[in-house]
């Protein structure tokens, strides 16, 4: 009789204590992340009587989406009832020139840092790369005088410019360093092909920058959606972004808070970014880490 | 006619110099290989003949041109890449016209000249896809059109074979041949790191080391005489053997002479005039040590016994020292067996201990 | 091969090569311009501008007289910067300590090959894709003690359950550490475990074969490379801390009192609605100069000291 050779020796548990401690971490992390999301949703779906009873944790008793309407329509941001909608759209004005024309002055800032050698250029990266480790503070009261003297001050224009100046390190940094990773051999080779500055950066290398587009696209748009600094600064009371509005909302009521109104207006305000953050999933890491500087 | 001319040229990266007075003249229709290790050079020089960095010093002529301050592209030069720099995005058909277009090329005559590559290089099918869709072989074939539309006076490649596999690369060298010779009057410089390739390509082969031109000569001159020790060891595998000897005047002459072995050297070319009492070093090709019954060299004793099929290298020693001996490979031989070697002056080269130079 | 006498006779030909050269690059230049101008009058001139005011008497408008030191004599006898600077530091060290641990082991524990990987992930970072605004207001409500946390424990049945901090003078910044917490460790665990899953497989192997426990060969062999990305997850921390002012903003106002006020709120403050731009700036110079003293052996490290390579 022949027996097939068994593996000898006890065969390895599966499931140790250990794998036991190591998802009970995680589903507690999991929970400790997850809980204030889940609060602030079920607080928006509840009437104000259900919330006064406490619990914030439960499930409404009787859904309604009221708080959400009146967040979106109806909701004093100071002396004016608009609702968050105007934020809204404000924060949208301000989101796609910003997001655009600092992209494309990162790109070609990175293109022209990388490829051409220009005298005096990496002294411009060096100051430009510490000026995005700088507390705004320190620029933003001369920066008011600059655009009151000009007359573009409160305007959308000042704001969308203060992203661009604001956003060029990081978007330099990130288009320079995914530049520095191309063979520069292509390069040569449509500098043989008698490629100028600008063909060679539109027929050649912007072609090639999709991934960097779409990080970098990611990374202004959550930026840009999520600042409030320079919205309340510069914004002016026409195009307060989300923000600045969901800020006012919280802090401007006057008698009891309508807590369910503010946990609408406030997953309003988070709903673009989140979107974008499970839509891009892991573009959005790469995007942070990439944002990171680490030129 | 001189195509190309390096004259005296410096290049300097940030406040490093790299060159420093660096001449070379190629002549129409020549196959030049800048041969070297890593390091050396080499590339940088065909990058300044490109006009893809900027010379410190000197200048650069082409077919009669000073071409020093000219964009690379008004150079009349093409060039093929290691990495095959192919631009990702386009078609192989505009991989090949991006150039043409770029000089404003008409149209029927960009099809025609794109058509007669791709003839030319057997890649016509291959047109319409794109780079990612093609093997490595493909790839430089495609980057070898590119450079072929241009109609160039002067083609540069740099390294264009190092990243394929063995068996395309022997492929596509003769390729690269058979091309420089359909095309007549093309010149081409050719860098790369591999003796054979450099052997079997060159018209001349230009070593380098250490950012210095160490010897110009035909493929055959840099075999058989090369003009110093780096040279010597560089070029040819297995390696050349070297020895460590003076020179003495004896009864017949001058003589090498290493221990109590010593090889006469009355037939020896010297192009200096040698100093007896002098310290050399003997260099002398595996295949040129002769294993026979009765030779100068007695005594040896085999160690390994490497059979490479067409040839056997037989590693053998005296205490002294270790000599590779190559041989046909019918040979045989087993290690501990004893070796008489013979050695002929003529096919010797002596160098200088001190300098290295050649004798 | 000679070398013809050519020196002498073309000096001017390649002089006026090298301008057509140079003209190939024009382009390149002109499309730096405009970023150079904004280095050179934001960046540098705004920079400037701001540390000037901050040694003259401006309230409402700016002035430019010269009183000295006066306005950080000033400075250092203000409770509110005082109180700023002690929060700041408290936040800083607890913020960034704190991502770090448990970045690291939320990164560590994930890569025990474990189900629903991805799922933690996106759950463990996506507080960091909202807004600081966003962050505050939430856990405003949750720990707002009437009907916050503290209510719900009290109602489960521990009665005297007490979890008031947000209206707490002493604890209050410690909220806003929570908060912060919550809403940055994810981003160190994303960078943390980018860099284990860079560690050479083969490694692991070695340690296996060794019989090193897995404990030890995270503390002894990973964390030491994973040193790169516990420094850009320290640098990219420390620039939130110091920009920290959105979160306090939309938690406690820097409240109560003055509990939760940070130099970043107190500059805006005293610039905007104090009309006191001569003590805004000051503070404002406090932080920069503050920023440089600990990014300066950090810059120096990074890019001082390497330049013994060719770059």
């Amino acid at each position: 009789m022949t027996a097939a050779i068994e593996p000898q020796g006890r065969r390895p548990r599966r499931l140790t204590a250990g794998r036991i401690g190591v998802y009970m971490f995680l589903v507690t992390a999991a929970l400790f992340f997850l809980l204030p999301l889940w609060i602030m949703v079920m607080t928006s779906l509840k009437p104000m009587e259900e919330i006064r009873l406490g619990n914030i944790l439960s499930l409404p008793a009787a859904m309604t989406f009221d708080a959400w309407s009146k967040a979106w329509s109806s909701a004093c941001t100071g002396l004016e009832c608009n609702g968050i909608s105007v934020g809204f759209w404000n924060s949208v004005r301000i989101l796609i020139p910003s997001v655009i024309l600092s992209i494309i002055a990162g790109a070609i800032n990175g293109y022209a840092l990388s490829f051409w050698r220009v005298k005096g250029a990496n002294v411009l990266f060096g100051v430009l790369l510490l000026g995005a480790f700088i507390p705004y503070q320190v620029f933003l009261y001369p920066l008011v005088r600059i655009f009151s003297l000009t007359g573009i001050y409160n305007s959308l224009l000042c704001i969308v410019l203060v992203h661009v100046i604001f956003g060029l390190p990081t978007m330099t940094l990130l288009f320079r360093n995914y530049y520095a990773g191309l063979p520069i051999e292509l390069f040569k080779a449509a500098r043989i092909d008698g490629g100028g500055f600008w063909s060679i950066f539109l027929r050649v290398i912007l072609p090639m920058s999709t991934p960097i587009l779409v990080v970098a696209t990611i990374l202004q748009v959550t930026g840009i959606w999520n600042d409030f600094i320079f919205g309340l600064t510069f914004a002016g009371r026409e195009n307060l972004p989300m923000t600045v509005q969901l800020n006012n909302i919280v802090h401007s009521t006057q008698g009891e808070r309508a807590y369910n109104v503010d946990m609408a207006a406030t997953m309003l305000a988070a709903l673009v970014p989140l979107v974008i953050y499970f839509v891009s999933g892991r573009w959005f890491v790469r995007g942070i880490a990439a944002g990171a500087v680490k030129g | 006619m001189t195509a190309v001319s390096v004259r005296d040229v410096s290049v300097a990266f940030e406040a490093v110099r790299v060159f420093d007075g660096l001449s070379l003249d190629i002549e129409q229709g020549e196959f030049i290989v800048l041969l070297g290790p890593s390091g050396c050079g080499k590339s940088t020089l065909l990058n300044a003949v490109a006009g893809l960095l900027d010379v410190a010093n000197g200048q650069i002529w082409i077919d009669g041109r000073n071409v020093t301050w000219e964009e690379p592209k008004d150079r009349g030069i093409a060039m093929v890449f290691q990495s095959y720099a192919l631009y990702p995005r386009m078609s192989v058909r505009e991989n090949m016209s991006f150039g043409l277009k770029m000089a404003k090329t008409p149209r029927a005559e960009i099809e025609k000249r794109v058509a007669k590559a791709a003839d030319l290089l057997q890649i016509t099918p291959l047109l319409d896809r794109r780079p990612d869709q093609l093997s490595g072989g493909q790839r430089q074939r495609v980057a070898i059109g590119r450079a072929l539309v241009r109609d160039a006076a002067v083609f540069l490649f740099d390294e264009p074979l190092s990243n394929l596999d063995a068996k395309l690369r022997n492929e596509l060298r003769v390729e690269i041949k058979r091309l420089h010779a359909r095309l007549g009057k093309t010149t081409m410089i050719y860098v790369t790191h591999d003796q054979i390739e450099a052997m079997t390509l060159a018209d001349r082969i230009v070593v380098m080391k250490e950012q210095k031109i160490q010897q110009i000569g035909s493929p055959d001159e840099i075999y058989r005489r090369p003009a110093n020790l780096f040279v010597a060891g560089f070029v040819g595998s297995p390696q050349m053997n070297f020895i460590k000897g003076r020179l003495e005047s004896t009864g017949e002459g001058l003589s090498f002479l290493a221990g109590d072995r010593h090889l006469p050297l009355s037939s020896y070319p010297f192009v200096t005039t040698p100093v007896p009492g002098q310290n050399v070093v003997l260099g002398v090709r595996p295949e040129h040590l002769e294993i026979t019954g009765q030779g100068l060299w007695p005594g040896f004793k085999v160690d390994i016994v490497e059979p490479m099929g067409a040839d056997t290298v037989i590693w053998c020693s005296d205490g002294t020292g270790s000599l590779q001996v190559r041989t046909t490979g019918s040979r045989r031989a087993a290690p501990g067996d004893n070796l008489t070697l013979h050695v002929d002056a003529l096919q010797v080269s002596l160098f200088s201990a001190e300098t290295g130079d050649r004798l | 091969m000679a070398t013809l006498p050519i020196r002498a006779s073309s000096i001017g030909a390649a002089d006026t090569g090298a301008r057509r050269r140079i003209r190939a690059r024009l382009p390149a230049a002109f499309a730096l311009l405009p970023t150079a101008l904004i280095v050179l009058v934001v960046y540098i001139g705004c920079m400037i501008w701001t540390v000037r005011l901050s040694f003259t008497s401006s309230t409402l408008l700016p002035k430019f007289d010269w009183v000295g030191m006066a306005q950080y004599n000033r400075l250092f006898l203000n409770d509110r910067f005082l109180t700023s600077a002690e929060n700041i530091v408290i936040f800083g060290v607890l913020f960034i300590s704190g991502c770090l641990i448990i970045g690291f082991l939320m990164a560590v524990f994930i890569d025990q090959n474990v189900r629903g990987e991805g799922l933690f992930r996106t759950v463990f970072l996506y507080p960091y894709s909202m807004s600081f605004v966003v962050t505050g207001v939430a856990w405003q409500w949750f720990l707002n003690p009437g009907l916050g946390l503290q209510k719900l424990v009290r109602d489960m049945g521990f009665e005297s359950f007490t979890f008031d901090w947000l209206v707490n003078q002493k604890m209050a910044i410690y909220t806003i550490v929570i908060a912060g917490l919550w809403h940055g460790a994810g981003l160190t665990m994303a960078i943390l475990l980018a860099g284990l899953r860079g560690v050479d497989a083969d490694l692991w192997k070695a340690a296996k074969v060794d019989g090193i426990p897995t404990w030890r060969v995270y503390t002894s062999v990973i964390l030491p490379l994973l040193r790169p990305m516990v420094i850009t997850a320290t640098v990219l921390l420390a620039t939130g801390v110091v920009k920290l002012y959105d979160l306090v903003v939309a938690m406690t106002l820097g409240g109560p009192g003055i509990a939760t006020e940070v130099p970043a709120k107190f500059v805006m403050d005293h610039l905007f609605e104090r009309n006191n731009i001569a003590l805004g700036t000051a503070a404002a110079t406090i932080m920069l100069i503050t920023v440089v003293i600990v990014l300066a052996p950090w810059v120096y490290a990074r890019y001082v000291r390497p330049q013994g390579r060719p770059a």
